[in-house]
């Protein structure tokens, strides 16, 4: 019966979605907004996409479930986490120009607090790829420093927080064949073949 | 594991807006479901793991609820500050308004103990310590809150529409709760 009096009682999404917005806007305004993020669509599936105030923290693929990323940002950098689209606008559009064959190198600010390490050092490396070119692993251990670290190479482009902006799809094995991909061998593979054409 | 704070405000946003609505009215709830997602948000990261969030952040939505009574009461009435007129849209909304305004009408701790339990889902016990009095007492105040609702609700509607809450003239008896077991 409490629940037939109370059922009248609603508030509309609108409303909601202005609030919203008004929390991120005063979380910004006092510094603690840590993580603002939003999703895209891709032709490689969606796309989450995190920044911290330094800039963009990570990219994640649909299969790595953007649910478990968010809570894995939570735990490893903070919990002071809102979708916020309008803090990732320039790096979704050029992503999207990246997509669209417009864009063959990203011009935003990055944020590699996730990767430690030799793994750091690997993914500042892989910039030096060029849009289009393929470098295999060995020569990327070489490049950054260690020429006997192949496998190292390896787990860091396989934990690299920022696929395709971070370009560890351009990494494949010394025998030609593809070689791993955070987003699917199919998604290195259609991302490779567009490279190749534009 | 600690939820990212969006899902928080996912869960429990909507409640913490008809708590904020109930308590402060309309003109005030926006204002204070913000501040309470904000001061929740500043203070998330130092929130143990175990603890019931939503009635966390009713505890915060009340303290600011109490915050802009007391502002309300230093300030002069402001004559516009009157409910809103009936729509012409239809009768949802018009229900809505004059359930909101039965509420608003309440007085606090009526308001207050039809909120954070009916609304919140807060057990009596931890309403109590929200409205400094006895379980019983908090129990007591829902119970007249409801009936007074319920009589005011009624009156101030029409007949043909509202037989699901319509009781006989003078029937004052206790009603029974939902979340009550």
């Amino acid at each position: 019966m409490i629940d037939d009096l109370f059922a009248a009682l609603t508030t509309s999404d609108d409303a909601e979605r202005q609030l919203h917005r008004r929390l991120v806007d005063e979380a910004e305004r006092d510094g603690v907004l840590d993580v603002s993020y939003r999703t895209i669509d891709s032709p490689v599936g969606s796309l989450l996409l995190a920044a911290t105030r330094e800039g963009l923290v990570r990219v994640a693929f649909d299969r790595e479930d953007h649910d478990a990323v968010l809570a894995r940002l939570a735990a490893e950098i903070s919990p002071r986490i809102l979708r916020a689209p309008h803090r990732l606008d320039g790096a979704a559009t050029q992503l999207d120009e990246y997509f669209g064959g417009r864009r063959r190198t990203f011009d935003v600010p990055i944020d590699l607090q996730l990767a430690h390490g030799f793994r750091r050092t690997v993914l500042t490396h892989l910039g030096e790829i060029a849009y289009g070119e393929t470098a295999s692993y060995a020569m990327v251990a070489a490049a950054s420093g260690s020429p006997a670290a192949v496998r190292a190479v390896g787990s860091a482009c396989a934990n690299n927080p920022l696929p395709l902006v971070v370009p560890c799809h351009r990494v494949v094995r010394s025998d030609g064949s593809i070689g791993q991909y955070l987003g699917g061998t199919d998604a290195k593979q259609a991302l490779l073949a567009m490279e190749a054409v534009t | 594991m600690v939820q990212p704070f969006e899902d928080v405000v996912a869960e429990h946003g909507a409640v913490v807006m008809r708590v904020c609505r109930a308590m402060l009215g309309k003109a005030d709830a926006d204002d204070a479901w913000a501040e309470t997602f904000l001061a929740a948000l500043k203070a998330y990261p130092n929130l143990r793991p175990e603890s019931n969030v939503r009635g966390w952040l009713v505890t915060i939505a009340h303290r600011k609820a109490i915050d802009q009574t007391r502002t309300r009461a230093r300030q002069p009435l402001p004559v516009g500050d009157v409910p809103d007129s009936p729509s012409a849209i239809g009768g949802t909304v018009e229900h809505d308004t004059e359930l909101w305004a039965a509420l608003e009408a309440l007085p606090f701790k009526q308001r207050g103990a039809v909120a954070y339990h009916h609304l919140a889902g807060m057990p009596y016990a931890e309403v109590a310590v929200l409205l400094d009095s006895s379980e019983a007492a908090a129990r007591r105040s829902a119970a007249d809150g409801i009936a007074a609702l319920r009589t005011r609700y009624s009156k101030g509607t029409r007949d043909d529409e509202h037989e699901r809450v319509e009781r006989p003239a003078g029937d004052r008896r206790p009603v029974r709760r939902a979340h009550d077991i």
